[in-house]
């Protein structure tokens, strides 16, 4: 069980920072539900939740989404605009966590800061190419923000372009509930592709080498929207090049030859229905 | 660190230290429909509504109940009776332990999905798990509960 000694609930970022970065041991809370099955040792525990910080809920701008680092899996889940845009991938990628409880509690600051390699959100955020800004970081690309080596840091808010992006969200799970063995997301904007594969069980990654092999063929012709015997075969190579180029590891759910089995057949999936 | 706030209707100002989780505060205080299994968020028993919200209550800080409205089933008896009487009918209760959660989650779906099909009552309701009756006599029960129509 994790252990608090001082929980603070600031009203301005700076304050959270500031308190964030005085000590080691101090730490953001997000949901809690993944701290709580460990023995973290919290010295200041800083709670973001004051209405006062603006962190909770999602914003819409003329040409962007911007989902604050409070808000819940289930607002992602229920917001009627993601019901449509992007092919409601958002919502398809959420639904399957656990339960509505537990989405209620969890927060997308926590699942996205937090890097969860098991995460079915960030594999969905990634495929739409979001950014994320951080209260001292500033503004950078999901992408950028994976790679970056971890540093202290409050996650503010995610941002998504609203475009005609296409996109399509798939897993596989022992049970419907339980965290994915794998997950796929796939997305198409203008011609370039986006293949992300995530619980690896490694974080979310964006498979380049097929992202862009895709991104020259559909260019090319429109010859893999035809729903033939060449466009299949094609879309199945590119399949075999993400599972080729990621890496993959075993852990209790799968092993790393199983997840590299699956993979391609999540991928072609997901690229069958974005081309429909 | 003192919290105040609503809970079955009555305002309340308890005292917490800042690692207590609601559930094991609300127990603390006589509230014992409340109840632990898991241990990882995943089965529902503790399933309180937080501003009428289902939410586990064995993830979240007692200190973040500070000034939200907390109800247990403590606080939706009559509801609550009128629900049971019929899982009971399906002989959907069992050994009943999971029932206080389930119950709390059947009556936060009834308020949020209007005549919902099978396949959204049994998403609404897979954060909650039941070792006994392998859930359809919960459906049966819930449909009956919601007045829904069974040929769907």
């Amino acid at each position: 069980m994790f252990t608090i000694r001082e929980l603070v609930q600031p009203e301005t970022l700076e304050e959270a920072y500031s308190t964030l970065i005085s000590r080691n041991p101090n730490t953001v809370l997000g949901g809690c539900a993944f701290l709580k099955m460990g023995s973290k040792r919290i010295g200041t525990a800083i709670d973001l939740s004051s209405p006062k910080l603006g962190l909770k809920g999602i914003r819409e701008e003329a040409d962007r989404f911007e989902i604050g680092a409070m808000t819940t899996l289930r607002e992602i889940e229920t917001y009627p605009a993601f019901q449509e845009f992007y092919q409601g991938i958002l919502p398809q990628a959420v639904r399957d966590i656990i339960g509505v409880q537990f989405r209620n509690s969890v927060t997308v600051g926590a699942s996205v800061f937090s890097r969860y390699g098991f995460s079915d959100l960030i594999t969905a955020l990634l495929a739409l190419n979001a950014e994320v800004e951080l209260f001292h970081g500033g503004r950078m690309s999901l992408q950028a923000f994976l790679d970056k080596p971890y540093e202290k840091d409050i996650l503010v808010k995610v941002r998504l372009q609203k475009n005609e992006r296409k996109a399509s969200y798939q897993s596989l799970r022992n049970s419907v509930s339980d965290y994915a063995i794998l997950n796929v997301a796939v997305s198409e904007l203008q011609g370039q592709w986006r293949i992300v594969v995530g619980a690896r069980p490694q974080r979310a990654k964006l498979a380049e080498r097929a992202s862009q092999k895709l991104s020259e063929l559909a260019g090319e012709n429109g010859a893999l929207r035809n729903n033939d015997e060449n466009a299949l075969k094609q879309l199945e190579d590119i399949a075999k090049i993400a599972a080729e180029e990621l890496a993959f590891g075993t852990n209790m759910r799968g092993s790393a030859e199983y997840r590299q089995a699956v993979c391609p057949v999540l991928v072609k999936r997901a690229l069958m229905e974005v081309l429909k | 660190m003192k919290i105040e706030f609503t809970i079955n209707g009555k305002k309340a100002a308890w005292d917490v230290a800042p690692d207590d989780l609601l559930a094991d505060t609300l127990r603390a205080h006589g509230f014992l429909s409340v109840k632990k299994a898991c241990n990882t968020s995943c089965c529902g028993l503790c399933t309180v509504w937080v501003d009428g919200q289902p939410t586990l209550s064995c993830t979240m800080l007692s200190a973040r109940a500070n000034g939200k409205t907390i109800t247990t089933l403590e606080g939706v008896q009559m509801e609550a009776e009128e629900f049971a009487k019929i899982l009971t009918s399906e002989g959907a209760e069992q050994c009943g332990f999971c029932s206080p959660g389930f119950v709390m989650n059947v009556l936060a779906m009834k308020k949020e999905l209007k005549n919902p099909t099978d396949e959204e009552i049994i998403h609404y309701l897979t954060g909650n798990l039941c070792r006994c009756t392998g859930y359809m006599g919960q459906l049966r029960a819930v449909k009956t509960y919601l007045g829904v129509n069974s040929a769907q």
